[in-house]
């Protein structure tokens, strides 16, 4: 398990208790937390569950795969700790993880 | 206007719903047309995971949206469905005598007894990027797709992207723009590798600019942009002298003129009834992501079945004299001779 916080675009905090091995999308989704579209259902493919990083938390998560980077081209206002939300797994090292939703996905 | 076109039923929308569901009305000896805004069949299959795998259509372990749609278009080809692909349905108006008056945007006008909306997430459109006031230069300075080169002639061209859309544009329009500038937000391109060394040729030559940066800014007056504010990625602010920006960011779905149709909605969903699934109009069904019922999910295997239960309904619309026999495609002759297989 892994407690991510999510701060959407009007400043609302959402703290999610999230399973290892989910995605950070799903557990968005799932928990209702808005400003994650997630069209495409998670397949890397829609470019609609942008999130920015955390700066302290960048290089826990990684960097995108190129996939993920040729999908973040169709992303509104990408900036370099950009990431789509369906790409990044939870798991244990990422207990405490913020991410910031975007004004709009598309 | 052109002439108006007979139809038995039209179908809103491309996707593998509204494809299969060529197949259900044809098993009933209704043909069907079929309207789309993308320029392929395919819907969402096409447009967004035309290579990702499905795991969830019966019978098949693992399929791709391509594999799907091409699957789907084999399987209705007895049917002889007609396309019209590359325009978005305007207008559903209905007749006196119950029959519909269909519009498109490249004004063509249907004549149909039954109206299927297979319409998905709605009609793609192209994304807009976050620039404030883009809105205001849109369709005067400010384009989603060319439709005539001449009108981008002797123009400062700003294109936008880093896929084929942007590449092909960039090397179509530079030989007559007064200026051409590709801005993308990173030195890698989706596009055809010739396409991006045809561009990096003409940057060296001094025959046009490339930059690394988004836009943040236009400035200009009456719809007309006059410069663009551009932020590269060290953060600096440049402005470019530009007259014409053309963004390729892709597509996302918008549910567009179906919320003007008059039919009842559900959180932006069409209410159907699940024996026949009509909406509250008669007439008018709707299958597929794009409708609502309770218990509802959006699956494709539940826009086969819908399509299935659609078909019974509206073939009785059709063809309001006969009888429709409850029939199996296994032992059926009559059914085979209509797939071409008896």
């Amino acid at each position: 398990m892994a407690k991510i916080t999510y701060i959407a675009f009007d400043g609302t905090v959402f703290d999610i208790e999230a399973r290892d091995g989910t995605t950070v999308m799903e557990n968005a989704v799932r928990n209702a937390v808005p400003g994650i579209e997630a069209e495409c259902g998670g397949a890397c493919a829609c470019a609609t569950c942008h999130v920015y990083v955390d700066e302290a938390w960048v290089e826990a998560t990684g960097e995108p795969e190129p996939m993920e980077e040729d999908m973040l081209d169709f992303a509104q206002d990408v900036q370099p700790n950009s990431r789509l939300s369906c790409q990044i797994r939870v798991k244990p090292e990422l207990d405490g993880l913020i991410v910031r939703i975007p004004e709009r996905q598309g | 206007m052109s002439e108006t076109i007979e139809a038995d039923v039209v179908i809103v929308g491309a996707g593998p719903v509204g494809l299969f569901a060529v197949f259900e009305l044809g098993l009933l000896d209704v043909r069907c047309h079929l309207i789309d805004i993308l320029d392929k069949p395919g819907g969402q299959c096409a447009e967004l995971y035309p290579e990702k795998p499905i795991y969830d259509i019966p019978a098949f372990p693992i399929i791709t949206g391509d594999g799907l749609t091409e699957n789907l278009l084999a399987q209705i080809k007895p049917f002889d469905p007609t396309f019209h692909l590359g325009e978005m349905v305007n207008g559903i108006e209905r007749l006196e005598d119950g029959t519909f008056r269909v519009t498109t945007d490249a004004d063509k006008v249907f004549h149909t007894k039954v109206v299927v909306i297979a319409a998905g997430g709605g009609s793609f459109q192209p994304k807009r990027p976050p620039v404030p006031g883009i809105e205001g230069y849109e369709g005067k300075s400010v384009f989603y797709s060319v439709r005539k080169m001449e009108a981008f002639r002797d123009h400062d061209i700003l294109i936008v992207g880093g896929g084929d859309s942007a590449l092909d544009w960039t090397l179509n329009l530079q030989p007559i723009a007064r200026s051409v500038t590709l801005m993308h937000r990173r030195d890698a391109f989706r596009a055809a590798p010739d396409s991006v060394n045809k561009m990096r040729a003409l940057v060296d030559a001094g025959e046009m600019k490339l930059i690394f940066g988004q836009v943040t800014g236009l400035e200009g007056e009456d719809g007309h942009v006059s410069h663009a504010v551009i932020t590269d990625n060290d953060d600096q602010e440049h402005r470019l002298p530009t007259t014409r920006l053309l963004p390729f960011f892709g597509l996302t779905m918008k549910l567009g003129p179906i919320a003007n149709w008059g039919l009842n909605l559900h959180e932006n969903l069409i209410k159907v009834d699940t024996e026949k699934f009509q909406t509250s109009e008669p007439g008018i069904f709707s299958i597929g992501d794009i409708n609502w019922y309770p218990g509802k999910l959006k699956l494709i295997l539940s826009g086969f079945h819908e399509a299935a239960l659609m078909a019974q309904a509206a073939g009785r619309i059709v063809f309001p004299e006969k009888k429709i026999l409850f029939q199996y495609t296994t032992s059926s002759t009559s059914l085979q001779k209509k797939l071409g297989v008896a």
